[in-house]
């Protein structure tokens, strides 16, 4: 409730200066997290003060108090950005600068980059008087500062003030990026690099072709591998700014420099950003260098460069210009790609794995068929699960071009093994594919090949994989409807009430929480109901009170018929149970049921509660041995 | 805090071959300093340094023989100007020293170095799931290059490694609106104005702050870090792995080297060191407990585990022996500042190496070769295993390495002179000139000759540090650190 004009200091004992108060003091509070309230809420501080107050004290004080925790420092610089109106203006707006200059040299990399990011946003506001008085010189402050970090920093405010200022002042600031694109230090250079495509966005053409790219040529040949790979990055942007006739001979000696350089984290980065690359330098050159320099990639004697490159096969043969996509691709990709399906990387097999079905679609039924069915077919034979779930998560793609039934054959095997994967992970992984797969594969084959595999996880011995096929189980009933349920799955599922587990008979329990609805009235009515109540007479309490819970989760698909004459006796009786946690769902479901109180509620609550601690430690008990089991194997 | 007894002194070191002196003992420089400083501003800056000193003039005057085993120093490091000097120590302490600005009317003092900062790097830990004690025992200090106007450096124990920064604050924020000047609570009904903190200047404070832990990759002890020269990377080394990090990322490294081999009876050899090239951020070498080194190109693949060169000398046959393993196993590799030679360290020899020829050193030096006959009873007391380590001085000519008896060696690759100096508080007057030592190897014993037989085993000088341009040398002797210059004319 602070008023927004109160002048600071204005008014007698004034109640509202009382919270503003508590948050000046608690910028220097000794427990960080007030520290930070305070700073975020330093707005409201800047209110109560006043535009004149805050330029004269709050601001100086906050340039010194960079000696902070990282968090509060982060906040203080996210603060600053919009603080314009607070100062006074656009036409204060310079006074934001010094606190924002100190911000620009701590060592942290988040807070310094979110300094310059403020400094960006507030360069707007300035005037373009204010942005040569002000502005201009902080620039040239921190880019020759002594320290790296001050001139890393620079390095991302060229760009927002060059568009406007006087042409002096431009040929200020192109000497200051030189510089720094020499400097000493590796840090700065890199930073330079990376900014190197956002200034030549800003220059004039003729500077573009005169300046950047002599600094683009040099920072693309810097002795340190960790430059050089900064400037594949800039090569986008800078080609995009040339006409094509310029491309050839400004940057593609440089390219394909970086495609074959000796380090292979350049290389790298070629591979990662070949679909930008592409787009930047046009079809024609597309044809006649990159394809070559793309196979390369895909040949790389380094694992990573090959996965980076096995990433981009689909995007980059979808960027082909289309009338000669075709060739390209069947003469020169496919005959890298088939080695890589083989490829002696497991990470590159699985890189591959997760984009070729893409070129089904691409290629056409024909091409598919003759030529890639053979590579999926490998793939779901691979040694390495992820290779083959890679394949199995993108069926899509291909059920479109050529149908499933193609595949289907080979499928099954990979689906079976991977079912019965050592690894509960991998065995997870598959389940979340079910629904996909039922879906491609259609209600026929799913019930004759992975109907039993879909029941067989209802019983694994991981709590992870009953709870997963559960859910698996309410996704095919949605997909296949009621009548499917009720033949297929719903007997199966009841029968497993007389396991002598007791953990399976609690399965058929959470089956039927979560099938209930999707199966509806006459079935939950007629056919789950009686199961449930015939539970409650189980020996084992766990078994009796998830039954008590079950009634509850299903009531909702009940008429009130059957919840009166048969939940309701049912859950007395269990309201009487010698058990005290039995006892207390059944009374508590009755409750929500709204089937009135028993007679009897004596409620110990936190008695109960130790129950369900019981149960939930016992589940992870199970987990973790499941967790810790691939080792002892 | 625990105090620091460990002792310090001064004196002045001429070339070898030379003696006069003078040595000045850690409480004197205080003394005499405070004479010196007659800007009343600077006055009570100093007070808080000066209660420092007399603490540790306190310890320091106990006789070394009761210091306890935390006090031993592990590691010695110059940061890269040479301003400042660390120390780790079997305590998990970390203590550094800042070189005194010239002063015209003293100039001897140049070169004193004066405590700056004092913290606890690491504490002693339990792995409950190996039930094995961590040390907090610091094996490595390596300081970053200089980013702002703090330090910052990086030390690490067996298993962690921290990045600390040490920064100096000289203002603090003064002005409470809801508490009066003595910290009484004031009535909220008589606050009628907002007072915003003034910044006061105050006296100076050295604080030192953990900044990142680089914790659980390391499944064995590590023994070398490394900062890579694009600022950017470090490299942790333990006996059988090298992981790469990012100085800003904590919860992921890169293995780069794994020799463990799939069955660990397989085992032959462990990583006993390794560092980065000085300037080429790519290349990296690590030694061998079979005497080897290798240097690797993380250019050409992501896992270095492929060597790109192989540095071996060929066993000398009548040299071979039951030890002949044990003593060739490299203890340190260094990298010479202009990058072009390394030194290695094995137990009676230091070797330097081009890079450019991998078939034998450049260069042997013997560092007590007299104890190639006591290598029986050297390994019966263990001390054959014991991991000396050499440096290089600023310009690569002079390179110095630790002995027993608290003897260190220095050899003039230029002049090819050698010398023996020790680092004793009983032998070195203030601001003496270190006499050289020698020892008597069999036959009659000369005058001011030491017998090889009464040399101590127990007092060894395992690491030493050189300033990185001038002569001055850092060097720990079991709980003191001596630190010597060249003689002043």
């Amino acid at each position: 409730s602070v008023e927004k004009e109160a002048p600071g200091g204005g008014a007698d004992g004034d109640d509202s200066l009382y919270p503003i108060a508590v948050l000046i003091d608690e910028l220097r509070n000794e427990d960080v997290q007030l520290r930070l309230n305070s700073i975020k809420k330093l707005s409201t501080i800047a209110l109560a003060l006043g535009v004149e107050r805050t330029r004269t004290e709050l601001l100086p004080f906050l340039t010194d108090t960079i000696y902070d925790e990282d968090e509060v420092l982060l906040a203080l610089a996210e603060q600053l950005g919009n603080f314009t109106m607070l100062v006074g203006g656009p036409e204060y707006v310079h006074c934001l600068l010094p606190p924002l200059e100190s911000l620009a040299t701590v060592e942290e990399t988040v807070v310094r980059d979110k300094a310059v990011e403020s400094l960006r946003k507030i360069s707007q506001e300035h005037s373009p008087v204010d942005l040569e008085v002000h502005f201009e010189p902080l620039v040239k402050r921190l880019a020759s500062g002594d320290w790296f970090t001050s001139r890393t920093s620079a390095c991302g405010l060229f760009s927002v003030c060059y568009p406007r200022v006087s042409s002096t002042v431009k040929a200020e600031i192109r000497q200051h990026f030189r510089t720094l694109c020499s400097d000493d230090t590796p840090m700065v250079r890199r930073a330079a690099a990376s900014k190197l495509g956002e200034f030549a966005k800003v220059l004039e053409l003729d500077y573009v072709k005169s300046d950047i790219i002599s600094l683009f040529t040099a920072l693309a040949s810097d002795e340190q591998d960790s430059v050089r790979l900064l400037a594949v990055e800039a090569c986008v942007s800078i080609a995009t700014l040339l006409p094509q006739e310029d491309l050839e001979t400004l940057v593609m000696p440089t390219l394909r420099q970086a495609a074959e350089d000796k380090s292979w984290r350049v290389r790298y980065m070629v591979a990662d950003k070949f679909s930008e690359l592409q787009k930047a330098v046009g079809p024609e050159i597309t044809k006649n260098d990159l394809v070559p320099a793309f196979q390369n990639l895909l040949k790389d004697c380094e694992a990573e460069v090959r996965a980076a490159a096995a990433n981009k096969v689909k995007e980059f043969c979808e960027n082909l210009p289309e009338d000669s996509r075709e060739t390209i691709i069947m003469t020169h990709i496919l005959p890298c790609v088939k080695e890589l399906v083989s490829d002696t990387n497991q990470h590159v097999k699985s890189a591959l794995a997760s984009v070729i079905m893409g070129l089904s679609t691409i290629l056409g039924k024909d091409n598919t068929v003759e030529h890639l069915l053979p590579l999926f077919l490998a793939q779901l034979k691979d040694e390495c699960p992820e290779v083959r779930l890679n394949i199995i998560s993108n069926l899509d793609c291909v059920n479109e071009v050529i149908g499933i039934r193609q595949l289907s054959q080979s499928l099954l095997p990979a689906i079976v093994e991977l079912a019965e994967d050592a690894k509960w992970r991998v065995r997870l992984a598959i389940i979340e594919y079910m629904p996909l797969l039922a879906g491609q594969l259609g209600v026929e084959f799913f019930d004759e090949k992975l109907n039993t595999l879909c029941m067989a996880w209802l019983i694994d011995h991981v709590y992870a994989i009953r709870e997963a096929a559960t859910c698996n189980l309410m996704k095919l009933v949605e997909k296949f409807g009621a009548e499917w349920a009720q033949n297929t799955i719903v007997p199966k599922v009841l029968g497993m009430a007389n396991d002598p587990n007791y953990l399976h008979r609690m399965t058929t329990l959470f089956c039927i929480n979560s099938l209930s609805e999707a199966c509806g009235q006459e079935i939950t009515t007629k056919q789950m109901l009686p199961v449930v109540l015939k539970m409650s007479n189980d020996q084992v309490a766990n078994v009796r009170f998830n039954v008590a819970k079950s009634l509850q989760k299903i009531g909702p698909v009940l008429d009130s018929s059957a919840l009166q004459t048969e939940v309701k006796p049912v859950l007395e009786k269990l309201a009487t149970d010698t058990d005290m946690d039995v006892k207390y769902f059944a009374q508590e479901n009755s409750c929500l049921l709204d089937l009135g109180y028993p007679e009897e509620t004596t409620q110990d609550h936190i008695a109960n509660s130790f129950h369900n601690i019981f149960i939930d430690v016992q589940e992870q008990l199970v987990m973790y041995r499941e967790l810790t089991e691939p080792v002892c194997i | 805090m625990r105090e620091w007894s460990s002792g310090y002194s001064r004196q002045q070191w001429s070339a070898p071959g030379e003696v006069s002196g003078r040595a000045t003992r850690r409480g004197e420089t205080g003394e005499s300093r405070r004479q010196e400083e007659t800007d009343p501003a600077m006055q009570a800056s100093q007070m808080d340094e000066e209660i420092d000193t007399r603490k540790i003039n306190n310890s320091f005057l106990r006789d070394h023989n009761y210091a306890t085993e935390a006090d031993i120093i592990s590691t010695v490091e110059f940061n890269p100007t040479g301003e400042l000097l660390a120390t780790g120590d079997k305590g998990g302490r970390v203590v550094v020293f800042q070189r005194e600005q010239e002063s015209k009317n003293q100039p001897h003092r140049r070169g004193e170095y004066n405590v700056y900062s004092t913290f606890q790097s690491h504490e002693p830990e339990f792995d409950y799931l190996k039930s094995l004690e961590i040390e907090e025992k610091i094996n490595k200090i390596r300081w970053l290059p200089q980013q702002n106007a703090a330090y910052f450096l990086l030390s690490t124990n067996d298993k962690t490694v921290k990045l600390w920064k040490i920064s100096e604050r000289d203002k603090r924020p003064e002005g409470y609106n809801l508490k009066d000047e003595d910290g009484r609570i004031r009535d909220p009904s008589t606050i009628t104005a907002l007072r915003v903190p003034v910044l006061q200047p105050m006296d100076l404070m050295v604080e030192a702050t953990p900044r990142r832990v680089f914790s659980n990759a390391h499944t064995y002890h590590i023994n070398s870090i490394s900062v890579n020269s694009d600022y950017e990377t470090y490299m942790s080394t333990d006996d059988l792995r090298i992981n790469l990090w990012n100085l800003e990322i904590t919860n992921r490294s890169f293995n780069i080297v794994d020799i463990k081999p799939a069955n660990m009876e397989e085992l032959t050899e462990v990583i006993t060191a390794a560092e980065f090239h000085p300037h080429q951020c790519n290349t990296f070498v690590y030694s061998s407990s079979k005497g080897t080194m290798r240097l690797c190109d993380m250019r050409a693949s992501a896992l270095c585990d492929n060597h790109s060169k192989f540095f071996e000398e060929p066993e000398d046959p009548s040299n071979r022996s039951f030890f002949s393993e044990i003593i060739s196993s490299i203890s340190d590799v260094k990298f010479s500042h202009s990058g072009r030679y390394l030194m290695t360290r094995d137990y009676l020899t230091v070797k330097v190496w081009d890079l450019n020829m991998e078939s034998k050193p450049l260069e042997t030096y013997q560092v007590h070769d007299y104890l190639r006959s006591k290598l029986c009873s050297l390994y019966e007391n263990d001390c054959i295993f014991d991991k000396f380590e050499c440096v290089w001085n600023g310009s690569d000519s002079v390179i110095m390495t630790g002995s027993y008896n608290n003897f260190f060696r220095m050899f003039d690759r230029n002049t090819k002179r050698d010398v023996t100096l020790e680092a004793s508080r009983e032998n070195s007057k203030p601001r003496a000139v270190l006499k050289p030592r020698k020892v008597c190897v069999g036959g009659k014993r000369r005058k001011d000759e030491i017998s090889v037989d009464s040399l101590d085993f127990s007092k060894k000088i395992l690491h030493t540090a050189w300033h990185p341009s001038e002569n001055i040398i850092a060097v720990a002797a079991t709980n003191n650190l001596y630190i010597f210059q060249d003689k002043v004319n």
